[in-house]
């Protein structure tokens, strides 16, 4: 067990996280596991806490996963949706949540579609910021409790292959998975068509290429991303079917893995695109213990924010 | 804080006795062993509760439940606390209903980490009872809590620490009185 004490406020992304506060995180999450299984799933660690869920982009698993862990810790919740909040008549990002500020809360876990959003928040909030994905930037704990997964599964990360595939160049959950699992000593591969990688990845930690079986070999994971299906209008490749035929994983596809392979997708799934459903409901398959886990990460990191004096 | 080490109270084999007379009144107490479940509070009470139900284990012959809780979550001065603590699991992986609950710890001092214990373990479930075990008491009871197993009582001015030390966790087993100085 490591010695580090949680020191941040926020929680904006796993760059700018140290290995060890990283390891903090996941060993806490270990801890709350449990507590969703027990008959009382709650117990009184954040009570009189108010917990403000500021979704601007739509969002299932994330925010159910948020709520939950902040309610198992007997936080009280809220939720703000962008269609139905004052953001529609014209007042500013930064006006609403002071606003909400004023109403004495304890933290906001912002998702917002503008890369940065939850820094800007951060600076201007005493209240802590948790960054539950902006843009194609980070979404730190997608990233945690893919490693939390992996870790559980593998029980360990340093020296393990992990191949990202899919739509690398628009991910935040590719992004926050080559911080988190680098800095952990994990070799990462990123997989996609040369359209769809970034221009700059060179200056990450990660090995690149275009051919999904050098991708598959040797992996010991596999994270397979969602293809933004609302961005093919932008025609990043010719057609969904040429996407499924390259870069989709089916069993055939998967013939030469490693036997204990893990095959991971932050959601929602586009069935028979990225991921054939064979392979989904397959055994190879943590998704949904990817789910599960999220509860426990989020519950880490709103006890590691809130649960101590300010 | 800096502690001056005043007396030795319990050595190795004190601490050895004591545990096995508190094992023999569970035993006495409770008389069907399969009822009974031992709950270590941690971290020194894992290891005293453990060592209890290897001995009641020994003299029944029965394999006896055993638990270890983390009454972190459950402080009631948790949001008074600069150092955050670190949280630890709890395992109880058993049943609590229709059992004896026997909860360890080392020293019994205000009583308000039993008193998280007790919130703790009834979320698990309603046990047939709740008892406690403890290798120290010192008294300065803040809450109304008496243990049903007591190892040694030993009067203590608020000064003074009562330091337990135990060989999986400090490397030795003995009880120590310190003041702070």
């Amino acid at each position: 067990m490591t010695s580090t004490k949680w020191q941040r406020k926020d929680l904006l992304g796993l760059e700018e996280l140290s290995a060890e506060e990283i390891e903090l995180i996941l060993n806490t999450a270990t801890s709350f596991k449990e507590i969703s299984e027990r008959p009382i799933k709650k117990v009184p660690a954040l009570r009189g806490k108010t917990v403000v869920m500021f979704f601007v982009e739509p969002s299932t698993r994330t925010r159910t996963s948020f709520e939950l862990a902040a309610k198992r810790l007997s936080a009280d919740t809220l939720s703000i949706a962008a269609s139905t909040s004052s953001l529609q008549k014209g007042e500013t990002l930064k006006d609403t949540v002071k606003n909400i500020e004023a109403m004495k809360i304890d933290a906001v876990v912002i998702r917002h579609s503008s890369s940065g959003a939850p820094y800007t928040l951060a600076k201007i909030l005493a209240p802590s910021v948790i960054n539950a994905g902006d843009g194609s930037h980070e979404h730190p704990t997608q990233g945690l409790l893919d490693m939390f997964t992996i870790k559980e599964r593998k029980h360990r990360i340093k020296g393990l292959n992990v191949s990202i595939v899919g739509d690398i160049m628009h991910s935040r959950v590719a992004r926050s998975n080559i911080w988190g699992l680098t800095k952990l000593g994990a070799n990462v591969t990123v997989c996609a068509p040369a359209t769809l990688i970034p221009a700059g990845i060179e200056k990450l930690p990660v090995r690149v290429t275009t051919d999904l079986k050098e991708a598959i070999k040797d992996a010991d994971v596999l994270n397979v991303l969602r293809i933004q299906l609302e961005r093919q209008k932008d025609k990043f490749f010719p057609s969904i079917r040429e996407y499924m035929m390259k870069f989709g994983v089916s069993l055939e596809t998967l013939k030469d893995a490693k036997k204990d392979l893990l095959i991971m997708h932050p959601g929602p799934i586009n069935r028979g695109v990225e991921l054939t459903p064979e392979v989904a409901d397959g055994p190879y398959s943590v998704i949904l213990d990817q789910v599960t886990n999220g509860i426990a990460v989020r519950m880490a990191v709103l006890f590691l924010l809130l649960g101590k004096k300010k | 804080m800096t502690l001056k080490e005043k007396a030795k109270i319990m050595d190795k084999e004190a601490i050895t006795k004591a545990l096995t007379r508190i094992a023999c009144e569970i035993i006495e107490h409770n008389k069907i062993v399969e009822d009974v479940a031992i709950v270590g509070i941690r971290n020194r009470g894992e290891h005293l509760g453990r060592r209890i139900a290897e001995i009641v284990e020994a003299k029944q012959g029965k394999p006896v439940a055993f638990g270890v809780l983390d009454i972190t979550l459950y402080r009631d001065d948790l949001t008074d606390v600069a150092e955050q603590p670190i949280v630890r699991q709890t395992h109880v992986d058993f049943d609590v209903t229709e059992k004896h609950i026997v909860l360890v710890d080392d020293v019994l001092y205000t009583g308000r980490t039993i008193r998280c214990a007790l919130d703790e373990i009834i979320d698990f479930g309603r046990p047939k009872s709740i008892q406690l075990a403890v290798l120290i008491d010192r008294g300065h009871r803040e809450l109304p809590i008496r243990p049903d197993y007591v190892g040694k009582n030993i009067p203590t001015s608020d000064k003074e620490v009562v330091e337990v030390k135990l060989e999986e966790f400090d490397g030795k087993d003995e009880v120590v009185l310190a003041e702070k100085a």
